[in-house]
Order: C-alpha cells, then structure tokens, then sequence
C-alpha cells in the first residue's frame, strides 16, 4: 500500500493501493474493523486485478465526511505533538521489558 | 485532494539539504501473482515499527526488523517510531499492521495462507541504499524461506 501518493508515483511499485486518509492510519482508523476489513480486501483483490506495471489504485474510502482538516495538518511543522522525553521513553521500555519477563 | 508530502517533507526539514527522493523512471519489473488468490501464501510487512512482547526496541536509521508471530494480539505489540503520531496505532496496531484482519481473510478463505512469521521495520531510515542493500535483501530470503507467495506492504 502507499500513504504518499506523490512519492510512490515517483518510486513506481510493481503494484500499490492507496487510501486518502492521515499518515499511520494506512489501513483504517483504530477500533474500525469493519473499514479495516474492507481495506485490507480491497488490497488483496488488487493482486489479482492490476494487470499493469506501476499501476496505483485508489480506494474509495473517506476518513472523515464532514472535516478534511487533517489534509493541511498532516506532515507540516507542529502535526504530531511533542515527544517523551529521553527519560520517559527509557522507563516506558524498561516496563515493556519487565512486563513480558513477567509473563 | 491527496497530500502532497515531497513538498512537506521539504518544508518540515527546511534546515536540512532537501532529501534526494528514489525515482524510478523505467517500468518496474512486474510478476503476476503466480496463482489464484484464494491458493495464495500472503506475507505481511509494515514499517510502522511494531515490536512483538520484548524485542528490541527501534532507534532512528534502524536497518533492522522483527519477526511477528502470525498469532499475535494487541497486548503482545507495541510500536516505536519518530515519524508519525503513533498513538492510533498503538491502541490499535492494525491501523498499520492489519494482522488480526488477514488473520480473518485467512478464516474466511479470501487468501490461501497468512505467512508466519509477519514483519516490521521502522521505516525512519534516511539511507535508501541502505534499505535497498541491507534490509530489503534479508527479508527477501526470510519471505523465500517461507515460501509466500505475495507480499502486502503496509506503510505508516
């Protein structure tokens, strides 16, 4: 699948399917399996549908009807909000770690 | 109207020297699925940075990737990665990472197989060569190895 049209249209895959909606959400919103699973079929279909080289199909899916918003937000300066600090990144792994040694 | 992320991209790191995009003007090599669908062992790969239970975390230019047991839940994932919001994902990984999905497909009959192990890398990588020349290489002789027939490549 792509997330960025423009930049597979220059990569040019033997195959690619596409979905408009905001980067990390390639293959639906979260808690959606419904949409989910017409995504993700309509991109198995697609193995047997392309015929031709680079060929990119675009899927019809809408992220959200009523607020395209996201569309000026995504990938510009200030989209995504701040990151954990060094020392809360370290200690949410080091509670990863210890929760599957656990197990 | 969808994004325009090379001119972003440009604009998000415009205290960099501009990032050299892969073209590929020639007609990629193209191989038709070698059988139907329904018959067919399909591989899963994301770049979404998904760890399974205590795998080694991702760090930026990691050229590195994991294998998923094909039977994974939500709690045996977690995600790592710099590059997008990744709260959506880590509640629900199959946003980037639709392995309970394909699971289903498989139930249902829609794909012959879904390939064990499934795959991620984080996709932060700034080197191009070195996806090319180092990561894409191994996973190509993983997924041999498996014997899949296709690969489903799912971006964050």
């Amino acid at each position: 699948m792509t997330s960025a049209l423009d930049i597979t249209q220059a990569i040019r895959p033997p195959r690619a399917v596409f979905v408009n909606f905001p980067l990390g959400h390639q293959t639906g919103p979260p808690d959606q399996p419904e949409l989910q699973r017409k995504i993700v079929t309509d991109a198995m279909r697609a193995f047997e549908t392309i015929k031709s080289p680079a060929t990119i199909v675009e899927l019809p899916y809408v992220w959200d009807e009523n607020d395209r918003s996201w569309e000026e937000r995504d990938y510009t300066k200030g989209w995504m909000r701040e990151r954990p600090s060094r020392e809360a990144a370290d200690a949410l792994e080091a509670e990863r770690q210890a929760r599957f040694r656990r197990a | 109207m969808p994004v325009a992320y090379i001119p972003r991209t440009r604009d998000l790191y415009s205290d960099f020297t501009p990032y050299r995009w892969v073209e590929n003007p020639d007609a990629p090599a193209f191989t038709p699925l070698p059988k139907p669908l329904v018959q067919c062992r399909v591989a899963l790969i994301s770049s979404g940075g998904i760890m399974y239970r205590d795998q080694p975390r991702f760090h930026r230019e990691d050229p590195s990737y994991r294998r998923i047991p094909k039977t994974a839940t939500r709690d045996d994932l977690s995600i790592w990665h710099f590059g997008y919001p990744t709260r959506d994902a880590e509640r629900d990984p199959n946003c980037v990472f639709p392995l309970e999905r394909l699971r289903e497909l498989e139930a249902r009959g829609v794909i012959g197989e879904l390939a064990d192990p499934a795959f991620s890398f984080m996709g932060g990588i700034y080197s191009a060569r070195k996806v090319r020349d180092e990561l894409a290489p191994q996973i190509v002789s993983d997924l041999k190895r498996a014997h899949a027939d296709a690969l489903f490549l799912v971006p964050a």
